[in-house]
């Protein structure tokens, strides 16, 4: 097994955040694990991403070139991944920011209103955590209570982002289960 | 690896921010202000490299890193270390070059690592990681040797394995009380023969002389310190040489060609300089095909070929840049070669 997922979107949005904390998870779980970010010189705003490469194998190259998985925040993202992705693989549209749909037909897409689900909660910024959330229940790269203790080791000092981050956590999980998300 | 020179006992770092190494020093401004050690942003990269030079004096285990443009500044210090018999350890995380280049992963550093890269007949020892666990074993380790030998190591990466994260098991936290007394370094005179250490030696008999002792050093390490993995040589047809973040790509070549049918092996240098030539040439009794896989326009061939003395044909590839090539471009190449030399 070698999974390759690339999580992308603005500078700002966690998406580096949303890659570490499954990284860290997948090491709970004591896989073999590769985390590797890539940003632009800028740094709120810019583009962002990271691939995290999960297997029970030696990880050769933490790159992804045909990501299984591709979880866009933002529009460029999409533009810039959806024609990297295997065909078959899984695409998760934050389907608040993101006005376009991929236009390859091979692939599953699943949308998940993110920011809305964020704010309902009263933390805009948990955005990120509702969208592992949910990619958490639909690909069950590692099981949700890994993640769950990878959120309180990473935020581990700081106790109100933890709190947040478990139930936006929580929340993108129960939507995906309850609406299927599927387009 | 920053943890782990902690661990090691570098107490004291030097360093001047540039991608894709800051991770390193942002990690040493919080982490060594807790153990009682101390932690520079200098003005610049030769004015770290000078830092270093004095705590080195001083006896203490001290650190800088940078990468391609930066440890070129540098280079004038670490002719100094290696003059000055100072023990000290160097990271240089490659970028594209040369000039300025990018902040991509490369490996084009290569010569200049392992040359020397400042003027003067001196060496330094020249590690090259290429998993998360290594760049922690291997600068843990490269304290050791810089105080065995009191000569300055460098440990040679890339971006890749500079922004890279994986899980990592840290060896034991060393007491730095307990570490090896460094009997000749400058600790203040008072009530013993005063020190001195120096590189400016203008008699050229006694400059001779010294060179010649840096030389039977360098001999000593040469024998005592090659370092390097073999994956899969045994039975090989053809084995690819490799490095660093190469040699991760390399392997997972090597199996899928294995999964075809084809028996390729991975012979990766750990040890860049000293160069582990001579398990290279016990392999070429045997093996007749050599690829060399580098992350630049070819280098370390020229150590290849030094060590093979043209007992085997020498193949290579080489994404220079900062280009990443997938482990199926490898595999391609090399099953290419199975079928352009009718190999196996």
């Amino acid at each position: 097994m070698l999974i390759k997922t690339i999580f992308a979107g603005f500078g700002g949005q966690g998406v580096l955040s949303m890659g570490y904390v499954l990284a860290y998870a997948a090491m709970v779980e004591e896989l073999q694990v590769t985390y590797l970010p890539a940003y632009g010189a800028e740094v709120r705003g810019g583009t962002a991403n990271c691939t995290v490469a999960i297997s029970n194998e030696e990880i050769a190259s933490p790159i992804a070139s045909a990501p299984d998985n591709v979880v866009v925040m933002n529009n460029p993202s999409l533009e810039k991944f959806q024609h990297q992705i295997v065909t078959g693989g899984v695409m998760f549209v934050n389907s608040n920011l993101v006005e376009q749909r991929p236009v390859r037909g091979d692939i599953i897409l699943y949308e998940i209103p993110c920011n809305d689900l964020a704010h309902e909660l009263g933390s805009d910024q948990s955005a990120n955590m509702v969208m592992l959330g949910g990619f958490i229940e639909k690909t069950g790269l590692v099981k949700l209570d890994s993640i769950r203790s990878a959120i309180k080791d990473v935020f581990k000092e700081k106790k109100k982002a933890k709190e947040m981050n478990l139930k936006a956590l929580d929340v993108g999980f129960d939507y995906m289960r309850k609406n299927g998300g599927k387009v | 690896m920053a943890e782990a020179a902690i661990r090691a006992g570098c107490r004291y770092y030097f360093g001047y921010p540039i991608t894709p190494q800051n991770e390193l020093p942002e990690y040493m401004s919080k982490r060594l202000p807790e153990v009682g050690g101390i932690f520079v942003q200098a003005e610049s990269e030769i004015a770290s490299i000078n830092m270093v030079i004095g705590a080195s004096m001083a006896g203490a285990r001290v650190m800088t890193s940078s990468s391609s443009p930066g440890i070129s500044l540098k280079q004038e210090g670490i002719s100094y270390l290696g003059g000055l018999e100072l023990p000290a350890v160097i990271v240089n995380m490659m970028r594209g070059g040369p000039g300025l280049g990018n902040i991509a992963p490369s490996q084009s550093d290569y010569f200049q690592a392992t040359r020397g890269g400042g003027h003067g007949d001196y060496r330094t020892i020249v590690l090259a990681p290429a998993s998360g666990q290594e760049l922690c074993d291997l600068t843990y380790k490269a304290f050791d040797l810089a105080d065995h030998y009191r000569n300055p190591v460098l440990i040679l990466a890339d971006g890749m394995m500079g922004q890279m994260m994986e899980p990592v098991r840290f060896p034991v936290l060393r007491d730095v009380e307990r570490l090896p007394k460094k009997p000749w370094a400058l600790t203040g005179a008072k009530g013993r023969k005063s020190h001195f250490i120096r590189s400016l030696i203008l008699d050229p008999e006694q400059m001779e002389e010294h060179n010649w002792k840096l030389m039977r050093k360098y001999e000593q390490i040469a024998d005592s310190e090659i370092r390097y993995e073999s994956f899969k040589t045994d039975d090989a047809d053809l084995v690819i040489v490799a490095f660093g973040t190469a040699a991760r790509i390399a392997k997972a070549a090597v199996k899928r060609a294995r999964g075809e049918g084809l028996k390729v092996g991975l012979f990766r240098p750990i040890s860049l300089w000293p160069y582990p030539s001579k398990a290279l040439r016990d392999l070429a009794k045997r093996v007749k095909h050599f690829f060399v896989f580098e992350l630049n326009a070819g280098q370390m061939i020229e150590d290849v070929h030094l060590a093979l003395g043209g007992e085997a044909d020498v193949f290579f590839y080489g994404r220079p840049g900062g280009v990443v090539p997938n482990p199926a471009e490898i595999s391609r190449i090399v099953s290419r070669q199975f079928f352009q030399k009718e190999i196996g």
